[in-house]
């Protein structure tokens, strides 16, 4: 590869990323200003919060299951098996319950949004709906993100509550009591857990409604296009939450000192 | 001149994906003159529309609207102005997730200015005036090829324009269909409404436009009336007007 192609590729990766940076920046300053469309919001937490949260729950019983069984299987010959329900709360909470209930949404919403917003680009919806005077991002970006914003801590905590509830199902096997598996909680969480626990879904919510806005707004082509776009947008929404899912882990371990 | 009644493009160029699209174009719609574009397809028709709406953003050269030089611009400060234009894309664009009414009053409700019930006579009316009264609570999907332009028709007069633009109106339609259209852009010109035109059908055109303006290669090639476009020796009109086996378009 020459560098003529290099600085092309660079120049293209950095317009994607001041674009990108840009669209997220307008979305977060139109969240104040009105109109509002308070409709459109419950219309897409519905849609996109409450339309997820099956695949919320089941992610939930089985990676809580799954963890309580690897952890009993390691703490068995240490005799420490009544420590599992801290354990696997602390694990979820902190990490897991944030990152697989956003990957999993990612997935379902992402796409999705990417799909609706790309289908209304190349049908001339957008265009039609700029000439009526309506401003797009405020009218179907900001109702997004702001679903987002809500709907996916409140699913991670739902995730989060059904894991440990899985994890339980699978240490009953190992006869340990309920008293026992709660009481292990508190002994390997702290306050600054739970505030982690919600942070990071909140900041995953706005990176899957933002990605979704912005690549499907940028869709080109027909359907090919579309499709393109969804598959797009659900790898990059996926690659940035694990990356912001370290740089949020780093700074809280930071703060903790 | 420049005119408050009229939109303009100045030495405009377009390109996309290294393609010239229009170079040095030169355009002028006045209120009253109806005026239709002419071009084979790809010809960049389209694109004309979208720049005097704002929808695109040219590489050089200006376009007004009214006195007001929207290049360059963001949109929140042309928003008002270019609310005088309404436009009927080719294959509707009907929000998909709102019915037909919905569609209608979309301007009307988005202003928040009328009364519910006042913004529900409007659209009846509106739809009453292209013959679609009975599909006010039916969805975009439900509606045929005809029908969603007449409904998207409607959608422009809603907010009561000064201009409107239609992108092949007839593309699609069966004859009935075209003399349907024909008709309702003959009613709103009879109404005071300025219409603009791109199309490759030339039944229409001539049936609905004074003024014409013919596209080849990114550039205007022809500017002036039916009578004059038919006596026009420029070979591209000539064989745009009476295509042969040795087309220049081919």
């Amino acid at each position: 590869m020459n560098s003529a192609a290099i600085d092309r590729i660079l120049l293209q990766f950095f317009h994607e990323l001041q674009s990108y940076f840009a669209l997220a920046g307008r979305m977060v300053i139109r969240i104040f200003q009105r109109p509002f469309y308070y409709r459109e919001f419950t219309i897409q937490f519905d849609k996109l919060g409450f339309a997820s949260l099956f695949i919320c729950t089941l992610t939930g019983l089985f990676s809580g299951m799954v963890m309580a069984l690897q952890s009993l299987i390691q703490l068995k010959p240490f005799a420490a098996t009544s420590y599992v329900g801290g354990m696997v709360a602390v694990t979820m909470i902190k990490e897991l319950g944030p990152v697989l209930a956003s990957l999993m949404v990612a997935g379902r919403v992402g796409s999705a949004i990417t799909a609706e917003l790309g289908t209304m680009v190349v049908t001339e919806q957008v265009d039609a709906m700029r000439v009526e005077g309506t401003d797009i991002i405020k009218r179907l970006a900001v109702p997004r993100l702001k679903a987002m914003l809500v709907a996916l801590p409140l699913l991670t905590i739902v995730t989060d509550m059904i894991s440990i509830v899985g994890g339980y199902i699978m240490s009953a096997g190992y006869d340990i009591n309920p008293i026992m598996y709660i009481s292990a909680l508190p002994q390997f969480m702290v306050f600054q857990d739970l505030i982690e626990g919600v942070a990071k879904p909140a900041v995953f919510g706005a990176i899957i409604a933002i990605t979704g806005c912005y690549v499907g707004l940028g869709t080109k082509g027909g359907a090919e296009g579309v499709g393109a776009a969804a598959k797009k947008a659900v790898v990059l929404s996926s690659v940035l939450i694990l990356m912001a899912d370290f740089f949020i882990a780093k700074i809280f371990v930071v703060f903790r000192g | 001149m420049m005119s408050h009644n009229s939109l303009r493009m100045e030495k405009l160029c377009y390109s996309i994906g290294g393609r010239t699209i229009l170079k040095d174009f030169d355009f002028h719609l006045e209120r009253g003159v109806n005026r239709t574009i002419l071009g084979v397809s790809g010809a960049g028709k389209t694109t004309i529309l979208k720049l005097l709406l704002g929808l695109l953003e040219p590489d050089s050269g200006s376009v007004y609207i009214g006195n007001l030089c929207i290049t360059g611009l963001p949109e929140s400060r042309f928003r008002e102005q270019r609310k005088r234009i309404a436009i009927v894309f080719q294959g509707g664009a009907l929000f998909d997730s709102m019915s037909v009414g919905e569609n209608v009053g979309y301007r009307l409700f988005e202003e928040g200015v009328l009364s519910h019930a006042e913004i529900s006579r409007i659209v009846r009316e509106k739809l009453s005036f292209v013959g679609v009264e009975a599909a006010l609570n039916l969805y975009p999907a439900e509606l045929s090829g005809g029908m969603k332009k007449r409904v998207a028709i409607a959608r422009a007069l809603a907010a009561d324009p000064d201009y409107i633009f239609f992108d092949e109106p007839t593309t699609g339609l069966d004859p009935i269909g075209v003399y349907n259209i024909c008709n309702l852009m003959q009613r709103l010109q009879a109404e005071g409404k300025t219409t603009l035109m791109v199309t490759h059908d030339l039944a229409t055109a001539f049936a609905t436009s004074q003024r014409f303006t013919f596209l080849h290669k990114a550039q205007m090639l022809f500017e002036g009336s039916e009578a004059d476009m038919k006596r026009s020796t420029i070979p591209e009109v000539q064989e745009f007007l009476e295509p042969t086996d040795r087309s220049l378009f081919i």
